[in-house]
């Protein structure tokens, strides 16, 4: 590994963690695709700043730029208060236009500009080592990892000084507001963070992707737990992770860092939506299907309470009193057999003593509204789940 | 160039009428199909749809080899599709909410696209340049075919909503109640989602991937405040997506390194300022003036009823009193008063000013609900 490959994942590592952070509370707080908004608008901002400067590194204009992500926040929610249209078309309409006065921008100036769009939007990390950082006379590394290594500092600082507040006003606006936090300002802040990280991150993985950055950490971090540190912790390793084995797979491909680095953070996403223990797609559709075959038991099991009279509790006849398919009700018998709430003589059902007592305190709640006392009762009673 | 030669360099010139109508009949399609996803709250999938077909593009590229325009955009079509069905999944069966699936499916599908563009820009293949168009779209690059491709879409996208005209519309305005009714939601919901992702698959060539989204959305927003009928709402975005279209490609003819899709962009923001501001029942200039009309009339009814409490006070209604009394009186204006007069509420005599009959009657069923005088 030479030192310009490792200055490379340094630098990617530290853009993942600089997302990651204000990803985590963008995604929780329902406003992620303000950063997407964000992204592209932040454009024209990079072109006048840039006019002004001549120098795609300097602090004048991260700020201009930053200022124009703030500006997009703004417009959007001013557009949004006149109650003309909703927030997302609000948002749709903000950032094409600004990102369409930005691409307008440099191809008026396409001369005497050394700036190009795709560079912006898709940044090219390969070259990042290349523009370094002279003082003195002395090489003190890449650029973009000083300037992504400055904001990552003064996150890192607002997260751990703000994280009360934070964690207050992003689940509970009212309370915050009424301990005297104010959501505007903790709003604000959160989109200058957010801002100001997607631009010093745009050289090093383009804008477009900075969104894949923050959003999908966060995300798949959200499928596997709801305690906001560790939510934090996971997003973090998962962006660090995917930055690390993008890195490689873009050697091993010869392609582009930012896109295989996306390309990880996809497919673990994918994983991780797939097999998530209790919020994963296939965690869920089990628990439907066990939730359905439990609610046919119950009432399975209502209906052998309800009526005395044989020729009701007939097995045969089961499927017409009850209008199922036979595999559903075949199912539903062997699990009722198998957590012993029925006995099956000469082939008339009839419900146990355990059987008996399950129904009627499952009857007791459903005459109290109380139906989720019937989950906890289940873990009591059941056996075998369906 | 003035607009009388460049009309008819529209009808002579080959690549500037093909761009022309292109751009037009795409403006339309979006336009109409664009006042759907905004009523059903989807504005944003546009954006999420246009960066996932980015993968497709490559896809299909690398399975056939060939830049036909047409099979690259099947692929499109089939990773749009697949994007959204997944963000529906997301959306669905996860606890993640809609703007997370559409940001994470957007950009993971986008950077998928884009590492697949630069594996194929470094392989030994001479053909593979111009891919990046679908990017930021160039509107140059379009064909006659490609015209006659979007003139057809079109026209089955029309014939289709007028077919199924009942079903999207009670679908957009009471989902529950069309389930009731017996329609098959599903169905028509992802007809309808199906058209978008056409819709904007058939843009991507001309304003690229990232400035599809505002295609689909400006012409329906503008058009949104001029009407509450989703017929006269769809009619009209259609009309003002043409115009986009025909505009930008004019203002973008006429000056060098303009791109078409940028400027087609900003003309239809235009269309959207100029609805915010002007259209005559939801605009801000018209709801700023009502606003003031409305506070002068409740001003004159705080005159008149401070006038009722002072003349209430004396045998004769009509005795007059000094207008100085009426200063420190915080809804008074000169102009208020002069209002009264004219109403035949007040007399004025020099400095001083009396109640009429008509007047203190007005003021004593002032806040009397019954009788319903609209002042």
């Amino acid at each position: 590994m030479s030192s310009a490959q490792i200055e490379i994942q340094i630098i990617a590592s530290l853009v993942a963690i600089a997302c990651a952070i204000p990803g985590t509370f963008l995604v929780l707080r329902k406003m992620a695709m303000i950063s997407d908004a964000i992204s592209h608008s932040i454009l024209p901002g990079i072109v006048v700043g840039f006019f002004i400067t001549h120098d795609l590194n300097s602090p004048v204009l991260i700020l201009l730029a930053a200022l124009t992500g703030i500006i997009t926040v703004v417009l959007v929610e001013y557009i949004q208060k006149t109650g003309l249209v909703k927030e997302d078309t609000a948002i749709g309409l903000v950032f094409p236009a600004l990102f369409s006065i930005g691409v307008i921008l440099i191809a008026k100036n396409a001369n005497d500009v050394h700036l190009d769009v795709d560079a912006v939007l898709l940044g090219e990390l390969a070259f990042a080592p290349f523009d370094r950082l002279v003082i003195g006379g002395t090489d003190i590394g890449p650029k973009s990892l000083w300037i992504i290594g400055c904001i990552l500092l003064v996150t890192i600082t607002l997260l751990f000084a703000f994280f009360k507040e934070l964690k207050v006003s992003t689940f509970d606006k009212g309370l915050a507001a009424s301990l005297g936090f104010s959501p505007v300002i903790l709003h604000y802040g959160l989109m200058s963070v957010s801002s100001v990280t997607t631009v010093g991150a745009f050289d090093a993985v383009g804008a477009i992707l900075v969104v894949a950055l923050m959003i999908a950490p966060a995300a798949t971090a959200y499928l596997l737990t709801t305690d906001l540190k560790k939510m934090l912790g996971l997003a973090i390793g998962f962006g660090v992770f995917s930055a690390i084995l993008g890195y490689w797979v873009a050697h091993w491909l010869d392609a582009s860092i930012a896109g295989s680095i996306t390309t990880v953070l996809g497919l673990l996403f994918l994983m991780v939506y797939l097999f998530a223990p209790s919020k994963g797609i296939i965690a869920v559709l089990y628990r439907e299907k066990q939730q359905r075959i439990e609610v046919s038991l119950l009432t399975f099991l209502l209906h052998l309470k309800n009526h005395n009279e044989e020729e009701e509790r007939h097995v045969n006849h089961l499927n017409e009193h009850i209008n199922w398919q036979k595999v559903r009700s075949k199912s539903v018998l062997e699990l009722a057999q198998k957590n012993n709430m029925i006995s099956i003589t000469e082939n008339i059902v009839s419900l146990t003593e355990k059987g008996n007592e399950f129904t009627s305190k499952a009857i007791d709640y459903i005459i109290t509204n109380e139906d989720t006392q019937i989950e906890d009762m289940k873990d009591d009673f059941f056996l075998f789940r369906g | 160039m003035d607009i009388k030669e460049y009309i008819q360099l529209v009808f002579s010139d080959y690549t500037l009428r093909t761009i022309t109508l292109g751009t037009a009949i795409l403006g339309a399609v979006c336009g109409m199909l664009g006042s759907f996803a905004v009523l059903r709250k989807q504005s944003l999938l546009g954006d999420a749809i246009s960066h996932a077909a980015l993968p497709g593009i490559a896809i299909a590229f690398l399975i056939t080899g060939a830049k036909d325009s047409n099979t690259l955009l099947i692929g499109a079509l089939i990773s749009g599709l697949i994007g959204t069905f997944w963000i529906r999944g997301i959306i669905t069966k996860t606890h993640l909410k809609s703007d997370t699936a559409l940001g994470l499916i957007l950009s993971l599908f986008f950077g998928f696209g884009m590492l697949l563009l630069t594996y194929i820009q470094k392989q030994p293949n001479a053909n593979q340049a111009g891919l990046d168009k679908y990017l930021f779209g160039q509107a140059a690059t379009l064909l006659e075919s490609d015209v006659w491709m979007m003139a057809i879409v079109t026209g089955i996208c029309l014939l289709i909503m007028l077919l199924f005209w009942k079903e999207f519309k009670i679908l957009l305005f009471d989902a529950d109640y069309t389930k009731t009714l017996g329609f098959n939601t599903k169905i028509i919901d992802i007809l309808i989602t199906s058209f978008i992702v056409l819709a904007i698959v058939l843009g991507l060539q001309t304003v690229g991937v990232v400035l599809m989204s505002a295609m689909l959305l400006a012409p329906a927003a503008a058009a949104r405040q001029w009407t509450n009928s989703l017929a006269v709402m769809v009619f009209l975005a259609a009309v003002f997506g043409a115009f986009s279209g025909v505009f930008g490609t004019a203002i973008s003819a006429s000056q060098n390194n303009l791109s078409t899709g940028p400027v087609i962009v900003l003309v239809a923001g235009v269309f959207v300022i100029f609805s915010f501001i002007f259209s005559p029942s939801r605009g801000l200039l018209f709801k700023q003036i009502r606003f003031i009309k409305n506070r002068r009339d409740l001003q004159l009814h705080k005159t008149l009823a401070f006038m009722y409490n002072i003349a209430e006070t004396h045998e004769d209604i009509s005795h007059p009193h000094a207008i100085r009394i009426l200063n420190n009186f915080q809804g008074y204006t000169k102009g208020t008063l002069q209002k009264l007069v004219e109403k035949d509420y007040v007399k004025l005599n020099g400095n001083l000013w009396s109640l009429t009959d008509l007047g203190f009657k007005t003021a004593a069923n002032l806040y009397n609900q019954q009788t319903r005088n609209n002042e």
